[in-house]
């Protein structure tokens, strides 16, 4: 599995955030896209993510499930944490499991793999920033995907969070999986570093 | 269907939960309705010629009142943007959406009818006329209202936005609605024609509305 794009190009509110940009990742590999702020980070995780349309080039996955469509075999995890916080948390966890469908993994794992097993029937709305975070980063197991975008993944996390995260990324990789990553901390994993936005 | 049944789920729960928006809608027909009497005074004649307008009235507008959360809530928290990448195609994830919000906020409606026909001094036949023209005519409401809150999705503050958008397109609603229940209650006209009609336009906006939507929602979102 390889995912590449060429010559994206991207504009947002009539200016031109990027253009000619090349990258290339294969399953396995991690992607760190750095760059200053407004550089584009989000605005490339989100073309990709098919949320956003690109002014121009093109991105394509090759070797992937050929019924589903890029966006369809990829996890966003944006600055929003999308939970809602009238449901506890295994609901809102439980809600995504079944709304993005395909391989599922238990939802008590999940938790537990991101150390929120003891607040399962607590509402969302009574999380703090850094177990928000988690709950998100449970979708990504509850559901499998092989490609993930993430976008500051490690925002709000603690020390132990972050190490946590390091190794749920590599065990995601080594499955066979593909991350892009924006991001300004060190990830914690091996990745190669794709740098946006520098003036020539 | 999986993820369909469990947006469903997941949005009545929504709905019903402490915040949630069902009972703001019944809440507010109730008080326009019990407010109409001592604005029209004491008439019963008039107030039973006025009931099925005021009924339909106070549905039309208690159903708009918290359809501007419809999408807004879900672009907020970054949901609508996972839904927009899933697998279901958005024309049946919006249209269960709208199917969530009216069984949450426009059936309950439905159902205080017959309490509120009591206060306008409208006999059975009649409440249960006016009863069945919103069961037949509030998906419309509900559908076409969805096309505004798609469109107004980004904007903060939609919800006046909004109802300026919807309500033209829900005249015909009004109109047959109203013209139905009258139709059933006082004749002369019958009420099939006028009650065919309001079903037609139910399932017309059942068919455009979550295409409208879908489509909206895609050019909408940045």
């Amino acid at each position: 599995m390889r995912l590449s794009g060429s010559g994206v190009r991207c504009v947002r509110g009539g200016r031109e955030v990027f253009s000619g940009l090349d990258f290339a990742a294969s399953a396995g590999e991690a992607l760190a896209v750095t760059g200053p702020n407004g550089s584009g980070k989000t605005s490339l995780l989100r073309l990709i993510a098919g949320v956003l349309t690109s002014a121009g080039g093109s991105i394509g996955l090759e070797g992937g499930e050929q019924e589903l469509t890029l966006a369809e075999q990829a996890h966003y995890l944006g600055h929003r944490d999308a939970l809602k916080p009238a449901l506890s948390v295994a609901e809102n966890l439980l809600f995504w499991q079944e709304f993005l469908g395909g391989e599922a993994c238990d939802i008590a794992e999940s938790l537990t793999a991101v150390g929120l097993d003891h607040a399962t029937h607590l509402p969302a709305a009574f999380l703090s920033a850094g177990q928000r975070r988690r709950l998100s980063i449970a979708r990504l197991l509850a559901a499998r995907r092989p490609i993930w975008l993430l976008d500051e993944p490690t925002n709000a996390l603690d020390t132990s969070g972050q190490a946590l995260f390091a190794a749920l990324m590599t065990d995601h990789l080594a499955r066979g999986g593909l991350i892009i990553a924006a991001t300004h901390a060190p990830l914690g994993i091996a990745a190669r570093e794709l740098r946006i936005g520098i003036s020539e | 269907m999986t993820a369909l049944a469990a947006l469903i789920r997941r949005d009545i729960k929504i709905a019903l939960r402490v915040g949630g928006g069902a009972l703001i809608g019944v809440l507010f027909f109730l008080t326009v309705v019990v407010l109409m009497p001592f604005a029209v005074g004491p008439d019963l004649a008039l107030l039973t010629r006025l009931g099925p307008a005021i009924l339909w009235l106070g549905a039309l507008l208690a159903s708009l009142l918290t359809l501007d959360r419809l999408f807004m809530a879900d672009h907020e928290d970054g949901s609508l943007d996972l839904i927009v990448m899933s697998r279901t195609p958005l024309e049946l994830t919006c249209a269960a959406k709208a199917l969530a919000h009216w069984l949450a906020a426009g059936l309950p409606l439905i159902l205080a009818t017959p309490v509120l026909g009591l206060l306008l001094n409208l006999d059975a036949t009649a409440t249960s006329a006016v009863a069945l023209t919103l069961l037949a005519g509030t998906p419309a409401l509900t559908f076409t209202g969805m096309i505004g809150a798609a469109l107004a999705v980004t904007l903060h503050r939609g919800g006046l936005l909004l109802a300026v958008l919807v309500l033209p397109l829900s005249i015909p609603v009004l109109i047959f609605g109203v013209a139905a229940s009258q139709a059933a209650i006082s004749g002369p006209l019958s009420f099939g024609t006028p009650f065919s009609i309001l079903c037609a336009l139910s399932l017309v906006s059942l068919v455009i509305g979550p295409f409208a939507a879908a489509a909206s929602l895609r050019h909408g979102l940045d």
